[in-house]
């Protein structure tokens, strides 16, 4: 029996070239002087570049490896559409993180009041990196093993990310405390999916999902209640990284504590990654138990997104921080959005999964671009409160209208118009998926969140002398470059919908 | 009355719609002058006037200058415009009315910053209606209808009366939940019917759509309608928003924003879910006659001596009685109410942005738009001291009761008429009460309106007033020479007051465009 596997390295490779630029990094930091360690940002930029452009070979979407000797049929990695748009996603999200993380575009670089502003360290950029690779490995794994692997992979260093003390976390000693929180609500919502996993090993006799997708109704029904269990426990570990509530507590603290490049990057490729876990666990290994999964996830998406919206509403934009408290809660909100489809996906052939795939890749667009903007404030107004924005139109015209449309298309509204047809095509989910009630819940929820982001980008036009004479100077170039290409993005993204919802058609996963 | 080929119809129409977006970004520009504004609407103006007489009058129950192309195949929405005898009208007064009032903002620029984005977002407010007017599926007209929601709320927030901020507010929330809610039931409507394409479902006329399926559609669409109509009890975002809007912003929302509504009710819930809408029918028609005399009686509780209403609060409610009397036309689903629906939209339109214009220049004359300011003794008299003005606010506002011979009289006599003999199968008794209520309603309406038109423009003259009256008025007094209608105000009015006149006097210039889209839509209703 041959036990060694084929692999074939370039469709391996998006992960593996930014595990490979990680070390690197590392590596390079112990011998770069202190002087130079700023090209080690520009050595990880070029590194996540390069892994989103070893995708383009894999844009066919049929291609996998680690398939198992005896049975083509039964591959760990698959780069297939799914994997090969979320891949794109995550990467490119980690690549204008780092972009917003690159010297000279962190929260303050004059006058840091404790002398702790400097570069980011040679070991952030490495933890960044293992976080996109792990990212990057999971929307592409096949097997449950891998799945948790890459999961681990993802969020592990996300704890020390959260957990680095560079300036600009807001709180003193926030940002300890919140790596701790976030370190062991994760671990345990691990260790429940692994337990989870292992009740479905023993029902379905297999971690490929393929072959769970097949084993798993047909197995002993006196397993029937120990796979039912599974099912239900591994979600649940799924769930915790999307932030879906009850399991979402960890993230604002989280959000506050976390340098800002690090929100936008938890908020944007942790969450994608969440996302494509769930969707390949639900439609991918579980289709069978769609009756128990289905309800679930619709139940998690309509507390998700009414618990996020009602507490983004009644964050004060006076209180200090508010603006990053707005976006993190906004972004459970916005999980909850995601979570419709993948709940419609029970009930509908095909369309449901690419829908939610279509509506990260608008989030995760603008909801960057939005990040970006608020690094660029965030330079200037210590604070960092919504109030802080007031007149930044008379400052930064093209700042605050970048702003403008990115909360517009969070919104969902025109001239957002990618934002509009993304909501439109989600309800449309539910409402073919008879999931009415909902729908309705959603409706309002976008009703809420509308209410606060129309204030927020009311602010930016409002006249108002004292809130934005420091937000006089010009964004950083890497800011401009990352403001600049969310912008452009959403621009197109408006005048061409087609272009990502075409992935709403079709089977997908 | 001209012929055009097929083609220039079509990029005629949807240069209508993106001129005014180009148009929108073309006056924020450093050094455009600010009659670009004035040029661009004017240019669509004359379009619109264009496409009119382009129009096959012969036939205008087809959907004409229709373009027809894929957007987003994924969704199934198509780039669809068309106008037929339903929309031409309402596209003509939405360029009509946003010409005169970019006329008039050009002489008059509304008090705050900017004038130039003040008349970006009113392109951006034409360029939303319009498309809302001339597009043809559902998904995109629910586009076109969010679309002037931030215009509206900026025009409001930014360049408003007092209170302007908690109104526009209002306005948006109020909105924006009716209108999300109104997605879910197109959702609907285009889910289970298979397509997004206004024409194909209104030609199905609610086959394969289910019993169930059509009465949870229109009770989604109707209640987003509803707010945007307004109907009572959701209409209580409409006052706020129009004391608070500067004139022009005033003008738009009462002529053309809240058309949108009563259009979506006759162009998608009439015809794509008739089952629905003879279940809702009659609750339709109770709200909208209690509309119509609640409309009516706050307004007789604000122009009451003391108690120290607004003008503008004052049309804002006589908006809602009008606009009940739409929704009555419509919830007969007679050919007959829905016409008079139509008219009386358009009649609306033109009336009250009269009413809007006239109460903002009297605002900036006297500085106040306070009933008991500008009545009594030292209030502003407008027959003795302005005689055209004072005249011409009397013109508008019996128009507004509906005197025959006005616009106001045909659109309100065709829905009682309708309501006098509604569709089979709604009760007759129910509606013969609302006929007699909404008749009482009109009497309501005449009483106020000529009570407004007693209090502001009878009065003593100044020089008369010497002797007599002193010290009656108080605070409130009006001071110094007024100044009669201007160049520009004339120019802005005129049209209004001609069209008031002909639509009056020739109502079948209207119903002859309405009335065979109108028999279209209802294939069957015998009147």
């Amino acid at each position: 029996m041959n036990l060694v596997q084929s692999v074939e390295w370039a469709v391996f490779a998006p992960p593996l070239i930014a595990a490979v630029a990680a070390v690197a990094v590392l590596v390079t930091d112990l011998f770069l002087p202190a002087a130079r360690k700023a090209v080690l940002g520009w050595l990880a930029v070029g590194g996540l570049a390069l892994a989103a452009l070893a995708l383009v070979p894999l844009r066919d979407g049929d291609r996998a490896t680690f398939c198992l000797p005896g049975d083509a049929g039964l591959c760990s990695y698959s780069a297939d559409r799914f994997a090969v748009i979320v891949q794109l996603l995550v990467l490119a999200g980690a690549f204008l993180a780092a972009l917003l993380s690159l010297p000279g575009s962190g929260e303050r670089d004059d006058e840091g009041e404790d002398g702790e502003q400097a570069p980011p360290s040679g070991e952030f950029w490495f933890l960044l990196l293992c976080s996109a690779s792990g990212a990057a490995l999971l929307p592409a794994a096949r097997d449950l093993a891998t799945l948790v692997i890459a999961l681990e992979v993802t969020t592990l260093p996300a704890y020390a990310l959260v957990g680095l003390r560079r300036a600009g976390a807001p709180v003193r000693n926030a940002g300890p405390e919140a790596a701790l929180k976030f370190f062991l609500a994760s671990i345990t919502a691990t260790a429940v999916g692994l337990l989870g996993i292992s009740f479905v090993y023993a029902g379905a006799g297999s971690l490929h999902l393929a072959e769970i997708a097949e084993q798993l109704p047909a197995a002993d029904p006196g397993l029937a209640t120990l796979a039912e269990a599974g099912v239900v426990l591994t979600l649940v570990a799924f769930a915790f990284k999307v932030a879906a509530v009850p399991f979402h507590f960890w993230v604002p603290e989280t959000y506050l504590g976390a340098p800002l490049p690090v929100a936008a990057y938890l908020s944007v490729v942790g969450k994608t990654a969440g996302l494509a876990g769930l969707a390949l666990v639900t439609s991918g290994a579980f289709p069978g138990h769609g009756d128990l999964w289905g309800p679930a996830l619709a139940v998690l998406a309509g507390l998700t997104m009414t618990a996020g919206n009602v507490a983004a509403l009644r964050t004060d934009p006076e209180a200090p921080h508010s603006a990053i408290r707005l976006l993190a809660w906004s972004s459970v909100g916005q999980a909850g959005y995601l979570l419709v489809p993948l709940a419609a996906a029970a009930y509908t052939d095909e369309g449901a999964v690419g829908t939610a795939v279509a509506y990260a890749l608008m989030y995760g667009a603008v909801n960057l671009g939005a990040f970006a903007v608020a690094a660029h404030v965030a330079r200037h107004a210590r604070a960092h409160r919504i109030a802080d924005y007031g007149g930044l139109w008379a400052r930064q015209p093209f700042a605050a209208l970048a702003l403008a449309f990115f909360l517009l298309c969070l919104a969902g509204l025109p001239p957002g118009v990618i934002g509009l047809f993304a909501k439109v095509a989600v309800f449309e989910s539910a409402v073919d998926a008879g999931l009415g009630v909902l729908a309705v819940v959603m409706a309002l929820n976008v009703a809420i969140a509308l209410y606060y982001y129309l204030r927020w980008t009311a602010v930016l036009f409002r006249a108002e002398p004292g809130g934005a004479s420091r937000v006089g100077m010009r964004p950083a170039a890497p800011l401009t470059g990352a403001i600049a290409l969310t912008a452009a993005v959403g621009a197109i993204l408006s005048g061409a919908p087609q272009i990502i919802l075409t992935f709403a058609s079709g089977t997908f996963l | 009355m001209i012929t055009l080929n097929d083609t220039t119809m079509q990029v005629l129409l949807v240069a209508l719609i993106a001129l005014p977006l180009l148009g929108a970004a073309a006056v924020l520009l450093p050094r455009v002058p600010a009659w670009a504004g004035v040029a661009v609407t004017g240019a669509v103006l004359a379009g619109t006037l264009v496409l009119a007489a382009a129009f096959d009058h012969d036939d205008p129950a087809a959907v004409q200058a229709e373009s027809d192309v894929p957007w987003i195949p994924a969704l199934g929405v198509r780039l669809h415009f068309g106008v037929d005898g339903i929309s031409l009208p309402l596209v003509v007064l939405t360029a009509l009315l946003t010409f005169l009032c970019a006329l008039y903002t050009l002489v008059r620029p509304p008090e705050g910053p900017r004038p130039a984005a003040f008349t970006a977002l009113m392109l951006l407010l034409e360029a939303g209606t319009l498309a809302t007017f001339a597009v043809l599926d559902l998904v995109l007209f629910f586009l076109a209808f969010e679309m002037v929601l931030v215009p509206m709320y900026f025009l409001i927030a930014r360049w408003g009366g007092a209170g302007r901020e908690a109104a526009a507010w209002r306005f948006v929330l109020f909105t924006v939940t009716g209108s999300v809610v109104m997605l879910l039931g197109l959702l609907l409507i285009g889910v289970r019917g298979g397509t997004f394409d206004m024409v194909a479902l209104a030609e199905a006329d609610g086959a394969g759509l289910s019993h169930a399926t059509q009465v949870v559609a229109v009770l989604a669409i109707g209640l987003g309608l509803a707010v945007k109509t307004p109907m009572w009890p959701l209409h209580s975002w409409l006052p706020d928003a129009h004391t608070a809007a500067p004139t022009a912003g005033s003008v738009l929302l009462a002529g053309v924003l809240l058309k949108m509504g009563t259009y979506g009710l006759v162009r998608i819930a009439l015809p794509m879910a008739p089952e629905g809408m003879e279940t809702f029918a009659p609750y339709l028609g109770a709200f909208a006659v209690t509309g119509i005399v609640y409309g009516s009686l706050a307004c007789l509780a604000l122009v009451r001596r003391g108690a120290g209403g607004d003008l503008k609060r004052l049309i804002a409610y006589s908006s809602v009685g009008h606009m009940g009397f739409v929704l009555l036309g419509i919830s007969t689903l007679t050919a007959t109410g829905v016409n008079g629906a139509l008219f009386a939209n358009v009649a609306h339109g033109l009336i009250t942005g009269l009413l809007f214009f006239l109460v903002g220049a009297l605002k900036e004359r006297t500085g106040t738009t306070d009933l008991d300011g500008l009545a009594g003794g030292g209030g502003a008299a407008l027959y003795g001291r302005t005689p055209r003005f004072g005249g011409l606010l009397a013109f508008a506002a019996v128009a507004s009761l509906g005197l025959p011979g006005l616009a106001g009289f045909w659109g309100e006599l065709l829905a009682l008429l309708g309501a006098f003999h509604p569709a089979d199968g709604l009760s007759r008794p129910a509606f013969l009460t609302y006929t007699a209520i909404a008749a009482f309603g009109t009497l309501l309406t005449a009483a106020y309106l000529l009570l407004v038109v007693r209090r502001v423009c009878m009065g003593d003259a100044p020089g008369e007033r010497a002797g007599g009256v002193e010290g009656a008025g108080g605070a409130g007094d009006v001071e110094g020479a007024l100044p009669d209608l201007r160049a520009h105000e004339y120019a802005a009015f005129a049209p209004l007051v001609v069209l008031t006149l002909l639509a009056g006097l020739w109502p079948a210039v209207l119903l002859d465009l309405t009335d065979p889209a109108v028999q279209h839509l209802l294939p069957g209703a015998v009147r």
